[in-house]
């Protein structure tokens, strides 16, 4: 309590003091001093005593200015009773106090409006204190303050990266980047000052003016211009597609409904009726689930309907048709039909309805409710059935409440599907479907508008995806590692086997043929060969063998191949497939058969050994070293002298066909040039030296591939290509000699914009609207596809329209 | 009697008006044109030689300080203005075209450490123990001291100005963003370190920046922020950045290694190049507007053009009486370098030393471009390379690039051999990009 009279004391000090500088603006107050002065004051004086004494102090301040014989005027010196100085030079008093949640809450406790299970939970919160996690280290807050910081910045200077690759590609950049376009312009905006002077013009000018024509521009009226700029040439070929496609649905839908009303038959209308009906109960159904809202506004419109049959007469049999038939009633059959069935209808229309969807709605917040610990006025207001009744939706308390329920209960016992449905209803069925259609137009309309207008976000979303397909690569690469891992190991595992069974079939044959020696080796070569050949294709057959267990299976298999081979063996002539003689084979072949015995003897083997038998094996038939010595023999050749033989036959003697020039003659034209030096590599039977190289034109070329090229043919093809306008034509000169970047003398280039990355997104953005609805061009047929159902228009059929 | 005659039909050789161009008939079949790739040798190599020939990039000196030219500043709407400031705390207004100075200002009692134009270009700031704004152009094209923030506690060593927004920074004990209309700091950002060199803000991406520190530190800073982003300390101090103003994350900053490194701001845990060539500290750097290229201003008494991924420079420039250049700027038009040295000038030097100033004749200008893709083909030919690459240099500064190189093998050398008598893996392998980042700091 002492707490609270401190403060009051301290007000009503503020506020003595606040009135007297109201009063005398002159005075200069020292708020410190008095502050110090009530704080002195407060423990005993009361509110009165410290008033008076406040009052006896301003007099004795007043006398002792006084006394001074003239009154001084101090300059006033405006002062704000606060800690801190703020820069609005506003403070609310008792600033530095700390409020306590007791404070607030000790006048909830008084007021009588607030309900008491609130001051129930207010207590409960104020009971429940856990303990607070203990705040971060400065430093530690701050490293994380930074990381975040600087994520956001990098992520949104990333937005560049797209610009900056495009620039960076862009085959000639012309700086400023955004140059108004070239081209002649009308004089008026080239000329600022110009006025109509003589009176032809100035008459023509007052029409212009006066029938809001456009002066300056003479292309473009004002509105015309707006119409420009708020509409790019894209854009507006979108929406016109968009509309295009509305106006055919639209025009379609009519000529359906014209046509289907034309028909007279009334069983027709009524079979449709009933489809109808019963398609839409199950759309409500199905709403009813997926939308709850649109299904309660149907709901709301059946309501209506059902109010406006309350209050009109219309099948109350009271009419003049209705009073004419139950006259008739007595006697006509008919009659009394006819004014059953208006009767039936009244009934359906006017019966009230309860759907599932209330009640669905009503257990959810019970739900809430029980899980919470809210007040119950919380939910009262949305517990109203129908929005529409006032008389339903006035403030509910929890005896009513359960009146509520009860009532609830009891309809829905009669039951939900007592929906009924007007002419009008179905009508409206009937044209959901291309409502959902126009709504779809509608939503995508706005959908591009808000992409244009924030583009910024997109573009982060963009990163995203990307930052998550970058994310989702290693993954997919790292499954593809395993499988190509087990690809590997059942491969080796097909390998492994397939050499145990051939070994044994070796030991077999050796059992029952031993003199043929060099079929066995013939035999192995060809499995070999098998088993390359399933290096290369390991499909099929490699799949299976591992699966079955290698002592046995793999023995009946391997015998099987063999027989197999046999077979092969008589299909292929050997001595096509194998050119060289047994000698060149032997050589590469003996190795393997050493690892095939080894691998006898250990189960696991190396393989690398196996793949360098592997090698040998398929290059078993090429001979290097003879190749070798062929193209060395054959480059001496070339390098060695040739006579030129330049005799004319006929010059200087006869000449025929079968006259041959004379010796003499002959020997005389015959021109030998001097041997050359003996070559480098003449006593060296390994190595070929060329001695074609000159040292004086080697001076002239690149010796080493230089940096973008990949080999030297790409190199070599760059360098023939000539790029000069003798062998190209002027076109072609100008494209290639066209240079990278382009400045003009005298323009000042600004640094990149940001007007150029929305720019580019706008770009984007509508590239990427553009995609799905393809857009229709004229003279050609169009082709939608609504629910299924394609129906094909031509461009003249809805031309009308335009 | 038919008689045979030559006749030919003027419509495929007379022009229909005046000023259609000739048309000249051409045979494009390659065997009437032998030896193209031999024939365009010679004219790449002409046109090489023809270039080293033409190459005059020195334009003007501008001289009238009293004082070393400690800094320079660019007007940001008139390409003939320059602004420069000098350490006798002189600010001189120079006009480029007339070669003349405009007019002349003392600003301080000491060096004039940093100069900013105001973005609009009508007045801007000079900065030592005070901050000073300056009308540039009032009614009678006098320049007269607007507002003086008036003399501050801090010491400023570095100024920048915002982009666009009425803010700007300045560095000295700590990092501090200003507003135009307040006598204290909106902001300021310290971070470990009491003393930075330089700061700028980014041109693309305009609320960051970055510093130069004592600690051989670079920082970010975003100007929304509370907090810097983030540091990477190198082996030795930089002494001023530079961003590139076409690609927001890109920025150089010159060293006191002799090197420049450029960065990727996302990536700072190595430099994208080191660029090397420079045989004493670089000053200063600024990048050309096209952010193609940047130069860079040396202790070495040479400016430098380095391609913005080249890891040695392109051109060098110096001349006899030119000493230690503190202070470069790439003028906005991408044609001129202005340098400012220690010897109280202002040199004005053409950006690509060959070009053609004036204007060129359409021919004039096919031909130029034709042999400058003529060159850039057979730029890999030695003989073509020889010539292009060739720069005279000063004997000292031959001297010390030569004793460099020695030092630097012997370094590589020296590594190799450790790595040789030590543990595998004891010594590891690092590349030039590495070896001058020693942390990064979050």
């Amino acid at each position: 309590m002492a707490k609270a009279s401190k403060k009051k004391v301290s007000k009503a000090v503020v506020k003595a003091m606040d009135t007297t500088a109201a009063v005398t603006p002159d005075v200069v107050y020292d708020e410190e001093d008095e502050e110090d002065l009530s704080k002195a004051d407060e423990v005993i004086t009361s509110e009165d005593e410290d008033g008076e004494d406040e009052r006896r102090r301003q007099k004795l301040l007043e006398a002792i200015s006084a006394l001074g014989g003239k009154r001084k005027k101090t300059l006033g010196e405006r002062s704000e009773p606060s800690v801190q100085m703020s820069e609005f030079t506003v403070n609310a008093d008792g600033e530095g106090d700390k409020i306590d949640l007791s404070d607030l809450i000790g006048t909830v406790e008084r007021t009588s409006a607030v309900p008491a299970t609130t001051k129930k939970q207010l207590k409960n919160l104020q009971r429940s204190t856990k303990p607070i996690a203990c705040p971060l280290s400065k430093q530690e807050s701050q490293r994380i303050q930074r990381d975040v910081a600087f994520q956001k910045a990098a992520t949104e200077v990333t937005r560049w990266k797209s610009i900056i690759k495009q620039n960076q590609r862009a085959e000639q950049l012309v700086f400023p980047l955004n140059q108004e376009p070239i081209g002649p312009k009308p004089m008026e905006r080239v000329v600022s000052g110009w006025k109509a002077q003589t009176p032809l013009e100035q008459e023509i000018f007052a029409v212009l003016s006066a029938n809001k024509q456009p002066i300056n521009d003479p292309i473009l009226t004002p509105t015309e211009e707006a119409s420009m700029r708020a509409m790019s040439l894209e854009e507006a070929k979108i929406r016109r597609a968009e509309l295009q496609k509305a106006r055919a649905l639209q025009s379609y839908y009519e000529a359906k409904a014209r046509r289907e009303k034309k028909i007279k038959s009334k069983t027709y209308h009524k079979v449709q009726n009933k489809a109808k009906r019963k398609e839409f109960l199950k759309q409500f159904d199905e709403m009813v689930v997926a939308d709850p809202a649109s299904a309660l506004e149907e709901l709301n419109k059946i309501e209506m309907s059902r109010m406006q049959e309350r209050m009109s007469l219309k099948h109350q049999n009271s009419g003049k048709w209705a009073k004419s038939k139950a006259i008739m009633a007595k006697y006509d059959d008919g009659a009394r039909k006819a004014m059953q069935q208006q009767l039936e209808v009244n009934k359906t229309l006017t019966q009230k309805l309860v759907s599932s969807l209330n009640e669905e709605e009503e257990e959810e917040e019970k739900d809430e409710a029980d899980a919470e610990v809210l007040p119950e006025l919380v939910n009262d207001a949305e517990q109203v059935l129908n929005s529409l009744n006032p008389w339903m939706r006035g403030k509910l308390s929890e005896e009513h409440k359960e009146k509520e329920i009860s009532n609830t209960v009891d309809l829905t016992a009669e039951g939900p599907g007592n929906t009924v449905e007007e002419d009008e209803d179905e009508e409206e069925v009937e044209e959901t479907e291309e409502e959902k259609l126009l709504r779809e137009f509608e939503s995508r309309r706005k959908l591009r508008h808000a992409l244009e207008t924030d583009a910024a976000p997109l573009t982060c979303m963009d990163d995203n995806t990307e930052d998550k397909a970058a994310a989702e690569n290693p993954d997919v690469s790292d499954k593809e590692e395993e499988e190509l891992s087990e690809f590997t190991s059942l491969f080796r595992g097909i390998a492994d086997s397939l050499q145990e069974a051939e070994s044994e079939t070796a030991e077999a044959g050796e059992d029952h043929s031993t003199p043929l020696e060099e079929d066995l080796i013939r035999v192995r070569t060809l499995e070999d060969m098998e088993l390359l050949s399933q290096e290369n294709l390991p499909s099929g057959e490699a799949a299976a063998p591992p699966q079955q267990p290698p002592d046995t299976a793999a023995l009946s298999s391997a015998t099987e191949k063999t027989g197999k081979n046999r077979k092969r063996k008589r299909g292929i002539e050997l001595k096509e497939v194998l050119t060289k003689g047994t000698e060149v084979i032997k050589v590469p072949l003996i190795p393997t058969t050493e690892d095939n015995e080894d691998n006898e003897d250990t189960e696991d083997r190396d393989d690398g050994l196996d793949q360098s038998g592997l090698i040998k094996e398929a290059f078993a038939g090429d001979d290097v070293i003879s190749d070798f010595l062929k193209d060395k023999r054959k480059q001496e050749d070339a390098g060695k002298p040739k006579v030129v033989d330049l005799t004319l036959p006929g010059w200087g003697e006869w000449g025929g066909t079968s006259l041959k020039p004379s010796r003499h003659k002959r020997r005389r034209f015959r021109v030998k040039t001097a041997p050359p030096p003996p070559r480098k590599d003449r006593h060296l039977p390994s190595v070929i030296m060329s001695e074609k190289r000159n040292s004086s034109i080697s001076l002239h070329q690149v010796s080493s591939l230089p940096f973008p090229f990949e080999n030297h043919a790409q190199f070599e093809s760059t360098i023939r290509s000539p790029l000069g306008r003798t062998w190209n034509t002027e076109r072609t000169v100008k494209k290639i000699s066209m240079p990278k970047v382009v400045t003009q003398m005298g323009a000042i280039i600004e640094p990149m914009a940001r007007e150029e990355l929305l720019k580019e997104r706008k770009q984007l953005v509508l590239r990427s609207f553009s995609r799905p609805c393809s857009p229709c061009f004229p003279g050609s047929p169009v082709k939608y596809s609504i629910t299924g159902e394609s129906c094909v228009f031509n461009q003249k059929h809805i031309g009308y329209r335009y | 009697m038919k008689v045979k005659v030559l006749s030919r039909n003027p419509d495929d050789y007379v022009r229909e008006t005046k000023l259609d161009i000739q048309r000249v008939p051409r045979n494009y079949d390659p065997t009437l044109h032998p030896f193209e790739v031999s024939r365009e040798y010679t004219r790449a190599l002409n046109a090489t030689k023809l270039e080293r020939l033409f190459a005059k990039p020195f334009v003007t000196s501008l001289d009238g300080h009293r004082d070393g030219v400690n800094c320079m500043a660019k007007h940001t709407k008139t390409l003939s203005t320059l602004l420069s400031g000098s350490c006798d705390g002189e600010v001189k207004v120079w006009n480029l075209t007339k070669r003349e100075c405009v007019r002349t200002l003392q600003a301080h009692e000491g060096f004039v450490r940093g100069m900013v134009v105001r973005f609009c270009g009508s007045s801007f700031f000079t900065i030592f123990w005070d901050l000073v704004l300056w009308l540039l152009w009032p009614a009678q094209h006098d320049p007269g001291q607007g507002g003086i923030t008036g003399p501050l506690e801090s010491v400023f060593t570095g100024l920048d100005h915002h982009q666009k927004d009425a803010v700007f920074a300045t560095c000295g004990q700590q990092v501090d963003i200003w507003d135009e209309q307040r006598t204290s700091p909106i902001r300021s950002f310290t971070w470990g370190v009491d003393s930075f060199s330089a700061v700028r803000f980014n041109p693309v991406e305009t609320e960051l920046l970055a510093s130069c520190a004592s600690d051989r530190s670079v920082v970010l800073y975003d100007m929304r922020e509370s907090t810097p982003l983030k540091k990477v300390i190198m082996t030795m101090r930089s002494n001023t950045l530079c961003w590139n103003p076409m690609e927001a994350y890109y920025f150089t900053c010159c060293n006191e290694d002799y090197n420049l490194y450029t960065y990727d701001m996302r990536f700072l845990d190595k430099p994208i190049t080191v660029h090397m060539d420079h045989v004493s500290a670089a000053l200063d750097v600024d990048y050309s507007p096209t952010g193609k290229e940047f130069v860079s201003a040396s202790f070495d008494k040479t400016i430098r053009i380095f391609a913005k991924d080249g890891g040695h420079s392109r051109e060098v420039y110096h001349t006899k009486r030119m000493q230690h250049v503190i202070c470069i700027k790439w003028s906005l038009d991408n044609k001129y370098i202005l340098s400012g040295s220690d010897e109280m000038n202002i040199r004005l030097w053409k950006a690509n030393a060959a070009e053609k100033l004036g204007v060129m004749s359409p021919r004039e200008r096919e031909a130029a471009n034709y042999n400058q893709t003529l060159k850039e083909k057979f730029q890999h030919h030695p003989q073509v390379r020889r010539v292009a690459r060739h720069r005279h240099l000063p004997k000292s500064l031959y001297h010390q690039t030569k004793e460099l190189r020695v030092m630097k093998e012997a370094r590589r050398r020296k590594e190799m051999n450790v790595r040789k008598h030590s543990k595998p893996e004891s010594v590891p392998l690092l590349t030039e990009k590495e070896k001058h980042v020693v942390t990064v700091v979050k």
